[in-house]
């Protein structure tokens, strides 16, 4: 092999070898660029994770959305959990209040996370929550029973397409992986 | 890495011996940096796994001869299916190609060996130890994986086996060695050609193998990814795929087909350059259309970067998006509808004969051709809401797969063995080979098309009795095929061990460099390069 030859090989050698270390490097972008398209594309039906601000906005009030509530309990999780109404008429721009009801029918104190998910898709961009238990975790003590509070309204440039919305909550049980899961049970609820 | 293309003094005075043949013993081997002897590991490897997977696809059939549960639990059933899409995707299939571009590349292109010797001794040999890892798995506590080749999460991190890191650390094995090999062609096809052995007169393998190894290096890091964030969320509480804390199973998906997608053109773009060399010369006529074959090969694989989502129809993506990947997909069908056009004018008044290779390389255009029919069908969106994980998903990769790559990979044997072992197979039995291999195939397959047009779901060890009848013929059909393959073992150790001698161009229409050195090919050839017109 002659000196040139071993020369270019290693230069190809290192480009491929960036190549690879950098798709590898791509797998993993691949993550936070999921959410972010996800986000501006308004697809997926994931709702904000933080709180919005109310922006005093006209009620229009000759037109009705209805709201549709679903709630889930991942399956070994020992919990009831259950919205306070199944469903509301509301106008877009209106501020709603309401809440969802769970109860730990165990005998220790468990850590919940409830995740959103707005369907159909396209409409999750017009949901806007200004309070929401699915922000943080929820903390109950044995047996102990909670209102969780959900604030919200409906963007009034909800797509005329849209006349229902459903806000499906899926609760999961995450004692093992939060810290107050590992906390004493005084500072359970 | 650098060391490895270094050229020490005693590697150079190594290099120009080229009297003296091949070390005796173990460890020529294990030792070895020749692509021949890389190549030939490679094979064996190959039709090893090949076993192997095959041994599990029995045990499924077997299982679905009669509905209900008869011979094996669910969950070992649900090993099998896994670690038999495993074996055969990433041990028979992905390393059989391999073993052909280390035989052939070195002499396609008038070149001494491949470009890193001894990094394709490594690229070979980590891969036992993937294998064994896999498989290992299966004997322990719990058993091994039991998800699906795909591994889908919550299916590998919440509901795995605790041997799933075992799973992980092998996929990353044989990662590694899929790159480290894709590196070792991609040198060697830039930087060993011949003088005068320009781009647009390479054989078609090679510019296929070169394309494949551009997709390699592209989308084996991903899966690695892939895999890593399995162990993490499963064994470290990260949450890439875990809802609960803020991930999403759906981008799992879409991660793994991101290199998925280009995976199964990995697995077909080789065997388009196998079929482009057996065809013309069994037709004694040049290929049709070389040039339009290059470009087809390489826009097939960059339209293969942007089909992924086409598995993943019923996850509940947004129409546009479906739209979008349902043109994509069938917008693949055109460069591969170029391909089978120029393998049928390339035949199209050529004076055929039709001898193992070609038989098997007739069997592939057709055969292939109904694979990518079906897949057509899956591509339409709403009619894949009917078709998802239904046997009609397995008989459409199984075309493209058994009788698409391994037919191709057959006919390679068969077409290279005289260069390989310098002795001519036996032609009778390579016959009863191929006639065996595709009627059953055809039983085995075929009729899965109905069973999944009639509903009846993949990956399942019991069935509704009205698919019983069916199942029984594709389990005889499985049968039979398993059997046949035993066929070609005994063909290719008795043209080993003896058999008449071949020249060194055996086949009257052959074309390449490869058939102007002796047969068996010298254990180093083209020390010094030939002089390419």
């Amino acid at each position: 092999m002659s000196q040139p030859q071993s020369k270019s090989n290693r230069k190809l050698i290192t480009m491929l070898l960036f190549g690879a270390v950098g798709m590898f490097g791509f797998g993993f972008a691949l993550v936070p660029l999921y959410d972010v398209l996800c986000d501006t594309l308004g697809i997926n039906g994931k709702t904000q994770s933080t709180a919005s601000v109310y922006k005093p906005v006209t009620v229009d009030k000759n037109r009705t959305v209805t709201i549709e509530f679903v709630s889930q309990v991942q399956s070994d999780m020992p919990w009831e959990f259950k919205p306070q109404m199944n469903s509301m008429q509301v106008h877009p721009g209106e501020l709603i209040r309401t809440h969802f009801v769970a109860k730990n029918l165990s005998a220790n104190h468990i850590v919940g996370q409830a995740i959103p998910s707005v369907s159909p898709g396209q409409g999750a961009a017009y949901f806007n929550k200004t309070e929401c238990f699915c922000f943080n975790q929820q903390v109950l003590a044995a047996t102990a029973t909670a209102d969780l509070p959900l604030i919200f309204y409906v963007d009034p440039e909800l797509p005329d397409s849209i006349t229902t919305l459903t806000l499906s909550y899926t609760l999961y049980n995450i004692t093992d992986k939060s810290y107050a899961g590992s906390v004493e049970q005084g500072a359970a609820r | 890495m650098s060391t490895i293309t270094q050229d020490t003094p005693a590697a150079h005075d190594d290099h120009h011996d080229d009297h003296h043949g091949a070390p005796k013993g173990i460890m020529r081997w294990i030792l070895t940096t020749n692509h021949k002897d890389i190549g030939t590991l490679y094979l064996w490897f190959s039709f090893i796994m090949f076993l192997t997977g095959g041994a599990m696809a029995m045990v499924i059939r077997a299982e679905l001869f009669q509905p209900g549960l008869q011979l094996v639990e669910p969950n070992f059933f649900n090993q099998m299916t896994t670690v038999h899409g495993l074996v055969m995707v990433f041990g028979a299939v992905m390393p059989a190609f391999t073993g052909l571009a280390n035989w052939l590349i070195p002499m396609m292109i008038g070149a001494p060996d491949m470009a890193l010797p001894r990094m394709n001794n490594w690229s070979f040999w980590i891969l036992p130890f993937a294998f064994t890892i896999l498989l290992s798995s299966l004997f322990m506590e719990g058993g091994g994986p039991n998800f699906g080749w795909t591994f889908y999460a919550p299916l590998s991190t919440t509901y795995s086996p605790d041997s799933t890191a075992l799973f992980v650390f092998s996929v990353h094995i044989m990662g590694i060695s899929s790159i480290m090999g894709a590196i070792n062609v991609v040198v060697t096809i830039v930087n060993m050609r011949a003088p005068g052995m320009t781009w647009m007169k390479l054989p078609l393998f090679v510019w296929t193998w070169l394309i494949t190894a551009f997709l390699l290096i592209a989308v084996m890091p991903v899966l690695a990814g892939a895999v890593t964030m399995v162990l993490t969320d499963k064994y470290f509480a990260t949450s890439f795929f875990d809802a609960a804390g803020g991930g999403d199973p759906v981008m799992f998906q879409h991660i793994f087909w991101f290199f998925g997608h280009p995976e199964v053109y990995i697995m077909i773009l080789p065997s388009f350059g196998i079929i482009s060399a057996i065809v013309p010369a069994f037709s004694r006529k040049p290929l049709f259309g070389y040039a339009s074959m290059v470009y087809a090969t390489a826009s097939i694989a960059v339209l293969s970067f942007l089909v992924w989502a086409h598995h993943m129809f019923t996850t509940g993506m947004p129409v546009f998006a479906e739209l979008f990947f349902m043109y994509c997909t069938m917008l693949i069908a055109v460069p591969t509808g170029v391909k089978v056009f120029n393998w049928v004018a390339t035949m199209w008044r050529g004076s055929i004969s039709f001898e193992t290779p070609m038989l098997f390389a007739v069997a592939f255009i057709i055969l292939f051709t109904i694979g990518g029919f079906s897949g057509l069908m899956l591509a339409i969106t709403p009619a894949d809401f009917q078709y998802h994980d239904t046997y009609f998903v397995v008989a459409h990769f199984h075309y493209v797969l058994v009788t698409g790559a391994i037919f191709s990979i057959m006919a390679a044997a068969y077409y290279w063995l005289p260069k390989w072992t310098g002795n001519m197979y036996s032609e009778s039995l390579g016959r009863w080979h191929f006639w065996c291999s595709v009627i059953s195939v055809n039983v085995l397959f075929f009729p899965m098309h109905f069973l999944g047009l009639a509903g009846m779901p993949r990956r399942i060890p019991d069935y509704a009795i009205q698919f019983a009848d069916v199942n029984q013929i594709v389990s005889i059909g499985g049968f039979a095929f398993g059997l046949s393959q035993l066929i070609f073992l005994a063909v290719v150790i008795k043209c080993i061990r003896g058999g008449e001698k071949a020249p060194a161009k055996p086949w009257e229409g052959a074309e390449g460099l490869e058939w102007t050195i002796p047969s068996p090919a010298p254990y180093h050839s083209f020390t010094t390069p030939p002089e390419v017109k």
